[in-house]
């Protein structure tokens, strides 16, 4: 076996899980959590599961874990907001098995709706907290994860951003140990939390918070490094990379264990150097503890809470200057767009024409807010579509004829549609709900889901009917089309638009980057028909190009990146796309 | 190259197979004995969209991005990406730029044109500048997929890392699927780059 290797973190998570015996790991997707699970299925020994959503993905953890197997759960930063209910939980229960949950976190919202700083949670479910720097460490911490998890029979938050998952570093690989074996047993006051008995768990939970402080204090997970000492620096994660880059010399102490803080060895710290800083991505989390303690620090005043740090914007802080990127030449942009022949483009060009209020949601139907199509009206967060229409409808004036649409994906519809479309069943609210069926969760590189018949694990699987399923709940209208049949979207949003009750529209085409869908030939443009007219650039594919030249430019396809969807063909209403070239 | 950690700026578009020449590209370092490590972003559809991936290499590496203005290597796999990322450049740092033109879709509707004079803009900032048809080069190696590992060919030149690592670290990714044509553009990127 080769031993060192260059691992992303997020790899190195995975490798950790193993080397420490986890048996049971269960996620959902969202970058940049994405490939731990990707990665353990390689490992022998280990079930993984997709999980219809983050909290139920939890779930499945804390039960492994009470059963008594090493269990990981692996979710993105607003994963966590889902899976909070059980996680809030779990910490009076305590664990069979070591139990860590991985809360992957996004500073500068690469891909994400919001960038919150998911290291609150650890203090607010009262459950330690590890941040890794590397790729190493990422390995490393997770191994000490499950030690603590067991150890101190709660619980652990392993803490990363998008630079430690998605950073590659160098790894020291060990062999896999196998953990003492332990058993589901059974005790209805650890583990059934009725007011009664969770009033006494609670009491643990502050003890062994007081427990994990004095812990933290001597842990090697915590580092000093003495260097010119008229300068201080605590920090963590990624950060501690930045300050080390930034600040060579400077005294460090650097934390790896950031919930509960080791104040004593914080303040002696503190005493030795001359200026305190802290460094920290987003909020003030470790400042506003250590200012709590009474120490003199600067931290936000000087270091940024939105976004990124780097090593110039840390080194601009402690120069007491802020740093500013220098501008990139104005250039035609490249905004991420929907794929050629994404079966999304023709559903959202034929819903344009409705003038409905769209609420949107999560994956990468969102992309259709950009120019051209520009489409959809709202995004929250996973979900959130159903519910934010109802609440639109009702807000409405009652004589308004707008309709009121959800768009949704299909697994996103899993995730948590479902319950919104029991909602409007059940108080009758009269939306109408699209779930994009593209068979596969997209945007996050494509993972499978209930509704696709596989497995993480690669294993066949019922394919969730999501019609049948509809119609379960109790709608009445619902509608199944083509997306790249116009004219049958078109009918299908009119007819589920005007019904006054709750309807569904549910799209069905493969994603056909992921999906390796059929593909047919590029549609050739009649250069005498076209008049260079501009409807079908309004459908913001990449494959149709105009021809160079001032004034009216008429089409042309680029046959490199058609995939013969023939959706152009059927918007241009001057007959000028069909054949082929 | 202070505290001798090179950085090497890897940009182009989605599709052209950047993370998988940084990948080779740090295997091979790490082949060579160097601490690397790199970032990128992925996750949002990039397909067709600007995609960078960051290599740093040296003793021992700190930050897994490269400091804003702190590249001493541009790796630009398409023409006008060269421009969007030359701010990232150290001040007579070393532009390798692949001749190749992707026409953004604000480009190809009509709506914004593509810069012209690129070369010179680089020249007035980069140290040296090195343009290779990679495209061609990997037409003629066999496959137009290549153009990656041909750019990396034209990127060896400036690296200290033995061509036989490179040759196994290339054999060892590509022994699947396309080998010899990726062995080939290899050769021919490091050709051009001597060249020029």
């Amino acid at each position: 076996m080769k031993t060192t290797v260059l691992l992303s973190g997020n790899q190195a998570i995975a490798r950790g899980a193993y080397e420490s015996g986890v048996r049971v790991a269960a996620g959902y997707p969202g970058t940049p959590s994405t490939e731990v699970l990707e990665n353990i299925i390689n490992y022998q020994g280990v079930y993984a599961e997709w999980s219809p959503n983050e909290k139920v993905a939890l779930e499945v953890a804390i039960g492994a874990s009470l059963g008594g197997a090493r269990a990981l759960a692996t979710m993105k930063h607003v994963g966590v907001n889902v899976a909070a209910d059980p996680l809030l939980t779990v910490a009076y229960t305590g664990v069979g098995g070591g139990l860590v949950l991985l809360s992957a976190d996004d500073p500068g919202m690469h891909s994400s709706q919001n960038e919150q700083d998911n290291r609150h949670y650890a203090r607010f479910a009262k459950i330690p907290m590890l941040e890794p720097s590397d790729s190493q460490e990422a390995k490393d911490f997770t191994i000490r994860a499950f030690e603590i998890s067991e150890t101190f029979d709660t619980p652990v938050l392993l803490r990363t951003t998008t630079r430690v998952n998605h950073g590659k570093s160098v790894v020291q690989l060990s062999l896999p140990k196998t953990p003492q074996p332990r058993k589901f047993e059974r005790n209805l006051q650890k583990n059934v939390m009725i007011p009664a008995y969770g009033m006494k768990r609670h009491v643990v939970v502050e003890e062994r918070t007081a427990r994990l402080k004095e812990f933290a204090e001597t842990t090697d997970l915590n580092s000093v490094e003495w260097g010119d000492r008229a300068v201080g620096v605590i920090t963590s994660g990624i950060s501690y990379e930045y300050v080390k880059e930034a600040l060579p010399d400077a005294s460090i102490l650097k934390l790896g264990i950031t919930w509960p803080l080791p104040e004593g060895l914080i303040q002696n710290f503190a005493k030795k150097v001359e200026k305190l800083y802290v460094v920290e991505e987003l909020d003030p989390f470790l400042e506003d503890q250590i200012k709590a303690m009474g120490i003199d620090v600067t931290g936000k005043e000087r270091f940024p809470i939105i976004g990124e740090l780097n090593p110039k914007i840390v080194a601009a802080g402690f120069k007491g200057e802020s740093f500013t990127a220098p501008v990139p030449p104005e250039l035609p942009a490249r905004p991420p767009v929907l794929c050629p022949g994404c079966p999304h483009r023709g559903f959202f060009y034929t819903l344009n024409k409705l003038k409905a209020v769209v609420t949107g949601d999560i994956g990468c139907y969102t992309l259709s807010v950009l120019p051209p199509l520009e489409a959809i009206d709202t995004c929250v967060c996973m979900g959130a579509s159903i519910g934010n229409a109802m609440g639109m409808k009702r807000a409405m004036p009652e004589d308004s004829d707008r309709p009121v649409v959800a768009v949704l994906g299909d697994s996103t519809f899993i995730h948590s549609g479902i319950t919104g479309l029991i909602d409007a069943v059940y108080n009758n609210t009269p939306v109408t709900i699209c779930i994009l069926d593209n068979s596969i969760t997209a945007m996050t590189g494509g993972q499978d889901n209930p509704s696709t018949g596989k497995t993480l694990m690669g294993e066949d699987a019922p394919a969730l009917n999501l019609a049948a399923l509809c119609r379960a709940v109790g709608v009445q209208d619902v509608l199944t089309v083509d997306p790249y049949n116009l004219d049958a979207t078109e009918k299908a949003l009119r007819y589920a638009t005007g019904t006054g009750k709750p309807s569904v529209v549910i799209t069905s085409r493969p994603c056909l980057l992921i999906k390796k869908a059929k593909r047919s030939a590029a549609p050739a443009v009649d250069k005498e028909k076209c008049t260079g007219c501009g409807l079908c650039l309004k459908l913001g594919c990449p494959a149709i190009e105009t021809e160079e030249g001032e004034g009216r430019r008429k089409a042309r396809i680029n046959p490199d990146l058609c995939t013969g969807c023939n959706v152009c063909t059927q918007v241009c209403r001057l007959g000028a796309f069909g054949g082929t070239e | 190259m202070e505290r001798s950690v090179t950085n090497i700026r890897l940009a182009g578009v989605g599709g052209q197979g950047i993370i998988v020449a940084s990948e080779v590209l740090c295997e091979a370092l790490l082949g060579s004995r160097f601490d690397v490590k790199k970032s990128e972003v992925h996750g949002m559809a990039q397909r067709g969209g600007t995609v960078n991936s960051d290599v740093r290499f040296g003793e021992r590496v700190y930050s897994p991005t490269i400091p804003h203005g702190d590249a001493h290597i541009l790796l630009a796999f398409e023409q006008m990406e060269s421009l969007r990322y030359l701010p990232s450049l150290k001040a007579g740092g070393t532009v390798i730029v692949n001749r190749q033109r992707i026409l953004p879709g604000a480009v190809s509707s009509g709506k914004a044109v593509y810069p012209g004079g690129i070369e010179e803009t680089l020249r007035a900032r980069a140290g040296r500048v090195i343009c290779i048809d990679a495209l061609s080069l990997a037409r003629e190696a066999g496959s137009i997929r290549s153009v990656n590992v041909c750019l990396l060919g034209a990127l060896s030149a400036m690296l200290p890392i033995e061509e036989e690592l490179w040759q196994s670290v290339i054999t060892q990714r590509f022994k699947n699927k396309g080998l010899e044509a990726n062995l080939k553009a290899f050769q021919m990127g490091y050709q051009a780059a001597r060249k020029d």
